[in-house]
């Protein structure tokens, strides 16, 4: 694949903070174009990595490229053509919706600013309130001043963390619908989040644990490259089934979604085995359905802290 | 150098003007800020130009007189005259008067023993007594200057004729003095010049060693840095409204001085501007560095006050330049204050040209230029 085509290329990127190893041997590639889901529990290195790929951090070791700069060396140009959403809210609450606009487009020497703020204004349907201190706003309002305010520059890039953080269900559905619509035009897109269906909705996925990229890829390549058989088992009370399950052998992982228990196992054979003796044996409807990614997820996740543990 | 010199390349006047803009905004509304801006010159002013005075007058005194004569008399008159002494009390002995001074009922006790002026006049030259409570000298120093020449002076008016000879010899020769630049010997006209570099110092550093930890608080460095900004363009675009706020603090000073206090102007007034850019900048650079060094704006504020107590104490707007010890006044001519003091002081009060100005002039600028230097080369272009 050329490097054209690649918006992200870095490998081996290591960050240490103190004697604690935040991000592992990081090498992660993303395609112009691409939504790339960035997944991971709290305090997994997500935030980290992005700060590192967009020069706010110096890599302890490793190199790359973003949109084929040097993201050690040229991160002047990088910041030129990267729209970075951060974490928490980082906009000046002490100026107005369009003062924050207006600087922001200063500070990229936007050649016709006013214009170009108006039509922000007018996306985000805040133009009667752009007045307003942004320090009033709500929370979902500030996450799409937020974006707005990121994309305004018109990036070839955007590396988003968990902008969609606390906004309601309608709101995130408009906000992926605007993603998928920019990467249509041939925006890249690093987006971190904790939502499943916001990471069914990625071209691609990653998942971190630990610092340590456990496994990336399409939704179905990380489902199958996990090799996991699931039941599902239909009943009422659960969560007493749920115990004895757990504790039988094949079982690694159970998982309640209200009337639906998820049972999930590497090892089919004996996983059907003692499904079949507990739940059927209790006269419950049991039968196999596709492993979900937040199945894979979670095993994921209790595999990636046992793995912690076990270190030295 | 050649990575220092890299933070002039690429200078964006937009962005810079863009750092500026939001600045003010943001000044704008901060109800604090613009309270202190105004408040603390009048504050200060109120201070130290009403309540303040290093001669005082008037002090409290007890006279314990064991005769009564015409020389005690006039000798109790003469020192009231001076306007030193204020004669509060006559007390009976010598105890009543230790107990007056440790009270701290009175500044001064005189004391005229019995027969004072029939020992006199007999040629025994006889002592009068005068305590003073002397834990703060500067309280005591002047009037007790004034006392020996009082004394002088009745005993040449009193003492004619044949006791004439009993008069201290006259020395030899004359000492004349003039008092220049400030005759009557008025403390404001020293200190009001004094406190606008005192002032200057106190809310420039302050306000603009908030002004990055702030930001970093806030957590909106990190969006900052991640902007094309450079770091010269926000230091140097923080910078600017201070500038403002400095001159107007300036003026505010200024015409107090003029009209309330009335010190004399003699030089000139583009002079004494220009002198307050200079040094206005000095501090801002200040400001900055301590912003770009400190974690958060708690460590800012104790940076600020740090820098604060040496400026204060040393660069002879307290005590006297002179007075010092060569180590100290090494220091203290490190110090931007010392010479804006001098500069402004040379200006208003002896009308001081720009040959008289200048060794207090380029100082300043070589401190401003390092500083500036540091401020810019501890910017972190990360947040790491
Ligand atoms: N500036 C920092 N100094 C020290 N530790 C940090 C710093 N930033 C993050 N960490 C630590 O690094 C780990 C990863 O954090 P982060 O990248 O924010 O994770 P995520 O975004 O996945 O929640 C956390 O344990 C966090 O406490
Ligand atoms: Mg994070």
């Amino acid at each position: 694949m050329s490097a054209e085509a690649l918006a992200i290329d870095v490998q081996g990127l290591n960050k240490f903070f103190g004697d604690k190893h935040v991000v592992a041997d990081l090498s992660l590639q993303v395609r112009r174009g691409e939504i790339f889901g960035f997944l991971g529990p709290n305090g997994s290195g997500k935030t980290t990595s992005i700060r590192m790929m967009c020069g706010l951090l110096t890599p302890d070791s490793g190199s790359g490229r973003c949109l084929g700069y040097d993201i050690l060396r040229e991160s002047d140009a990088i910041k030129h053509q990267v729209g970075y959403m951060t974490q928490r809210f980082s906009y000046w609450e002490d100026l107005t919706i369009r003062e924050n606009l207006d600087f922001v487009a200063r500070l990229y020497e936007m050649p016709n600013r006013r214009a170009a703020v108006d039509e922000a204004l007018e996306r985000l349907g805040l133009t009667s309130r752009a007045q307003q201190l942004t320090g009033a706003l709500s929370g979902g309002w500030k996450q799409r001043l937020a974006l707005a305010a990121c994309m305004l520059h018109r990036p070839q890039l955007l590396l988003l963390d968990e902008p969609t953080a606390g906004v309601d269900p309608t709101a995130r559905r408009d906000f992926w619908e605007e993603l998928h619509d920019l990467a249509a035009q041939g925006i890249s897109v690093l987006v971190s989040t904790h939502y499943m269906d916001e990471a069914e909705r990625c071209h691609k996925l990653a998942y971190m644990a630990y610092g340590q990229l456990l496994v990336q890829g399409t939704a179905a390549e990380v489902v199958a490259a996990q090799r996991l058989t699931t039941w599902a088992v239909h009943g009422e009370h659960l969560g007493e089934l749920s115990q004895r399950l757990r504790e039988a052998p094949g079982v690694e992982q159970t998982v309640v979604f209200g009337s639906v228990l998820h049972v999930t196992g590497a090892d089919a054979a004996t996983l059907e085995a003692s499904v079949r003796r507990i739940a059927g044996g209790a006269g419950l409807h049991v039968e196999t359905v596709p492993t979900s990614l937040e199945d894979v997820f979670i095993h994921l996740m209790s595999r990636a802290t046992d793995n912690y543990q076990d270190r030295p | 150098m050649k990575a220092w010199l890299a933070n002039f390349r690429g200078f964006s006047a937009a962005r810079w003007w863009g750092v500026v803009l939001k600045e003010f905004l943001q000044l704008r509304r901060d109800r604090v800020t613009f309270a202190m801006i105004v408040g603390i010159p009048i504050v200060q002013l109120a201070l130290f130009g009403f309540a303040i005075n290093t001669d005082p007058r008037h002090l409290p005194t007890a006279v314990i007189s064991a005769e009564q004569s015409e020389f005690s008399r006039s000798l109790v008159a003469a020192l009231r005259n001076s306007r030193y002494f204020a004669i509060t009390e006559e007390l009976p002995d010598e105890a009543a008067g230790r107990e007056a001074l440790a009270e701290g009922r009175v500044q001064f006790v005189l004391s005229i023993p019995p027969d004072f002026s029939k020992r006199l006049l007999r040629g025994e030259k006889p002592a009068v007594l005068l305590e003073a409570d002397a834990t703060d000298p500067t309280a005591t120093g002047m009037a007790l200057g004034a006392a020996e020449q009082i004394a002088g002076a009745v005993a040449r008016k009193d003492l004619r004729g044949p006791l004439a000879a009993l008069v201290p010899g006259e020395p030899p020769f004359e000492i004349r003095v003039h008092r220049l630049y400030n005759p009557e010997g008025v403390t404001q006209y020293n200190i009001i010049p004094g406190l606008m570099g005192v002032i200057l110092t106190m809310t420039l550093v302050m306000m603009t060693g908030l002004a990055m930890t702030r930001e970093r608080e806030r957590g909106t460095m990190e969006n900052l840095l991640a902007t094309p900004v450079r770091p010269l363009e926000v230091i140097s675009g923080k910078i600017v409204p201070y500038i403002a706020i400095g001159l107007v603090q300036s003026t505010i000073i200024l015409l107090a001085a003029r009209f309330v206090f009335g010190v004399p102007f003699f030089g000139s007034i583009v002079a004494i501007y220009v002198a307050a850019l200079l040094f206005i900048a000095a501090n801002l650079t200040v400001g900055i560095t301590l912003s770009s060094l400190a974690i958060n704006q708690l460590q800012a504020m104790q940076m600020a006050i740090f820098y604060f107590m040496p400026n204060m104490l040393l660069s002879g707007f307290m005590f006297p330049f002179a007075g010092m010890p060569t180590w100290a006044q090494w220091l203290a001519s490190a110090l931007p204050l010392t010479h804006f003091n001098r500069l402004i002081r040379g200006i208003i009060l002896k009308g001081n040209g720009w040959v008289e100005l200048w060794p207090n002039i380029w100082p300043i600028l070589v401190f401003t230029v390092i500083v500036m230097a540091v401020a810019v080369r501890f910017y972190r272009r990360t947040l790491d």
